[in-house]
């Protein structure tokens, strides 16, 4: 755990008690139960944003707390335990990110103040596939027409508002769309994961300069750098959750006339998880700070953080299943939800893979 | 505690660098530290003895251990412009070994006040070389059934039987020593001694490992003398000095320093030189590049864990639990990058001597051998796999260490 600021204690045990008594795994499983049409429960996330979580990185002047990037990793890491579903890493992060780093103040005033208070849902709209590629973008934007389909929308179902990456000239730019615009249509995805998903249409959408972002292709690295970097985050908590969860399973379940933790080929491979998860929140906290200092080599420390953090959670959520046995298997036991959300967050924002091919090119391999 | 910041670091700076100019022999400037070498065959020259003087006279080797003992009495932030300094002009710390890594930290938490006096300040002048009498044929990894006997003779201990691994033993002046002084206890049986290795009842003979040098020796003890002075904490209390002793060491094993040790080419640079690149610019061996980023991102995050621990365990000298986690991380990775090494060199990294190879590839060869010790020496990494799920995770413990 990084040293923080007296503020950032406060924040994160605010974030602590409030998931601990309002958001544990069974809400989760309640709103997956209920089959919520957004996938996060309504209720939760207006509380979530009475307490400022989706202002954490807006500036004051449009009403966050301008907290920054750490502040937030610190709140996203205590939903990640309890796995919460909400719209704060594609609208309080993702979006306001591209808004703070590349809006006008028009748009950062009609739009900034809505994302923070939690009225408006805000999504990034860039991939067009089944894996993520932001540089390879097929939408258009000509004789102010935007037209594409964007894939993979996070919280695209509720969102009010998209930040769109299209191509304009041959040069990628990003636009904010409104989602009740004429021409835009979404499919809801239902994934295993459980999450808020959709495939987003742009049938000849009216655009204009004053709906353009500015910055191109840098802004949409640089938003999609502090995605990364939160998501892993919020991945590094649902994964240390994850590893509690097992290594107290490892002292209770008994077998063999012992509990089970006591046989070293668990033991091993527990203390693998441990070391593992030690190496991944160093690089998480390192990248969040990165990203709060405008350090030069942010973009590779945010891929080494998500590649490891996918590493990570890929492991502890399979040895998590695999040390339940047949419990694990079951809908009953928590264990499928770690191992369903570890997957999807693993895909979002560029893999494993995606990741260090990113790190090696940068330091030129 | 006086916090040494701004001008008045600023003004030490300025001495300290002032003091190095003065006193760092220009012959020296960019030679590798004789005290890293794994076998000392020549003797130090004037200059290197004129350094390791000046610097021990100071206490600036080991600067953050107490004045009255001949240490430097330095702050850690004073300590850190000390070392700073020497490395700005090119030069070394002179003063290493064992007794600065181990066994000192371990006498100034242990030791009474006159067995200090009598054995750090050779330690921070540099003049006296230890080894450590730990490992036995017999208790490797289960340390604690070691059976070297001490038998109380009034002033002195005789101590009858062997030590193996004995790092630098032909070299040491001074050997801290865990024997058994109770047979009929496991660990409650074990005392720490300290005696003099240039005594008759002591001989060594150097050990030649795979990588073909011998910087480990058998040691054998018949009826050596360790005088009763030289018990170092209670009778049969040795086993928790010995504990704290190795998380000393191994703090000093994790490899944090990224390299493969011989001070040659980068493993990218190699990689560059000999595989070459594809047409897009990447490494041609499309399979090595994966697993040579997958490393260099791995040693990232170890070191940003190294500073990590280092920033939250401010204030507190001591190691942490987190050593154990590093000792595996660490040495892992860097195996993982000499048998890369070799992978890249092809068959010119197996050349074992002549003039049809490089330094660096006969260093790789070499290097590659000599580091599959990492994971053996300080406690193997099962070991250290042991100590973690028992310490930090509180696993239930079968093989009944301590």
């Amino acid at each position: 755990m990084a040293v923080l600021t007296e503020e950032q204690s406060m924040l994160r045990d605010a974030a602590k008690s409030w998931v601990q008594e309002k958001s544990p795994v069974t809400a989760f499983r309640k709103m997956r139960d209920s089959g919520a049409e957004l996938g996060y429960d309504v209720a939760a996330w207006n509380e979530m944003a009475e307490m400022g979580w989706a202002g954490v990185i807006v500036p004051e002047e449009y009403g966050g707390s301008q907290f920054g990037y750490l502040s937030l990793g610190l709140v996203l890491e205590e939903l990640g335990r309890t796995l919460t579903a909400s719209p704060l890493i594609a609208s309080g992060l993702g979006a306001a990110s591209a808004l703070i780093l590349g809006g006008s103040d028009t748009q950062k005033s009609e739009w900034l103040p809505k994302i923070a208070e939690g009225t408006a849902i805000a999504a990034l709209a860039v991939d067009e596939g089944p894996r993520h590629a932001p540089d390879k973008v097929a939408t258009t934007v000509s004789g102010g027409k935007l037209s594409g389909k964007k894939t993979f929308v996070m919280e695209g179902m509720a969102a009010n508002v998209f930040v769109v990456s299209a191509t304009e000239g041959g040069k990628i730019e990003l636009y904010l769309v409104k989602a009740d615009a004429a021409g835009v249509s979404r499919q809801k995805l239902s994934l295993a994961d459980s999450r808020g998903a959709a495939n987003v249409t742009f049938d000849n959408v009216a655009v204009s300069d004053a709906d353009k972002l500015t910055g191109g292709f840098d802004l949409l690295e640089k938003t999609l750098d502090r995605a990364r970097a939160g998501i892993s985050a919020e991945m590094l908590g649902a994964a240390v959750q994850a590893f509690e969860v097992t290594l107290d399973y490892l002292k209770t379940r008994v077998q063999f006339g012992q509990v089970i933790g006591s046989f070293q080929a668990l033991q091993h491979r527990a203390a693998k998880m441990f070391t593992e998860l030690e190496l991944s929140r160093s690089a998480v906290e390192a990248a969040l700070t990165a990203i709060d200092n405008d350090a030069p080599d942010t973009a590779e420390l945010v891929s080494l953080a998500k590649a490891k953090m996918g590493d990570t959670f890929h492991l502890v959520s399979n040895e998590m299943v695999q040390m339940h046995g047949g419990i694990g298997m079951t809908d009953a036991h928590d264990a499928g939800f770690y191992l369903k959300r570890a997957r999807a967050a693993e895909a979002a924002f560029g893999n494993q893979a995606y990741h260090r091919d990113r790190y090696a090119r940068i330091n030129g391999y | 505690m006086a916090d040494f910041g701004g001008t008045d670091l600023e003004t030490f700076r300025k001495d300290v660098r002032e003091w190095v100019g003065a006193n760092f022999p220009a012959s020296l400037k960019g030679v590798p530290n004789p005290m890293a070498r794994e076998e000392r065959g020549n003797a130090p020259n004037a200059d290197m003895e004129s350094w390791r003087k000046a610097v021990g006279d100071k206490g600036w080797g080991t600067p953050t251990w107490p004045k009255e003992y001949g240490g430097g009495g330095l702050s850690g932030a004073e300590a850190r412009v000390v070392q700073g300094e020497i490395a700005r002009a090119g030069a070394y710390n002179p003063i290493g070994g064992m007794g600065v890594m181990m066994f000192g930290p371990t006498l100034l938490e242990y030791g009474t006040d006159a067995q200090k006096l009598e054995h750090i300040p050779p330690i921070c002048r540099g003049e006296i070389a230890w080894c450590q009498g730990f490992s036995e044929p017999g208790a490797g990894s289960d340390l604690a059934a070691l059976s070297t006997k001490a038998e109380d003779k009034g002033d002195t201990f005789v101590i009858n039987g062997s030590k193996i691994w004995t790092s630098g033993a032909q070299w040491a002046d001074w050997c801290f020593c865990l024997v058994r002084t109770d047979t009929s206890k496991k660990h409650e049986g074990i005392s720490f001694v300290l005696f003099t290795m240039h005594q008759p009842g002591v001989e060594v003979r150097p050990i030649p490992l795979i990588a073909g040098s011998s910087p480990f020796c058998e040691t054998f003890f018949t009826d050596a003398v360790a005088l009763k002075k030289n018990l170092v904490g209670p009778l049969n209390g040795g086993w928790t000095i010995a504990k704290r002793l190795l998380q000393h060491e191994r703090s000093g094993l994790t490899g944090a320093g990224g390299g493969l040790g011989s001070g040659g080419k980068s493993l990218e640079q190699l990689a560059k030189e000999y595989v070459g690149y594809d047409d897009k610019g990447r490494l041609a061996d499309t399979d090595l590049r994966t697993r040579l980023v997958t490393n260099a991102m791995n040693m990232r995050a170890f070191q940003q864990t190294a500073v990590r621990a280092m920033v939250e365990a401010k204030g507190n000298s001591s190691p942490s639990s987190a050593t154990s986690i590093m000792k595996n991380a660490g040495t892992q990775l860097i195996q993982e990058r000499h048998e890369m090494s070799l992978e890249i060199m092809g068959h010119q990294g197996l050349g074992w001597e002549g003039d049809a190879f490089s330094a660096d590839e006969l260093g790789a060869v070499r290097g590659w051998l000599f580091g599959k010790a990492f994971t053996i020496f300080g406690g193997s990494q099962e070991v250290q796999s042991n100590i973690v799920s028992k310490r930090i995770l509180g696993l239930p413990d079968l093989t009944q260490s301590k």
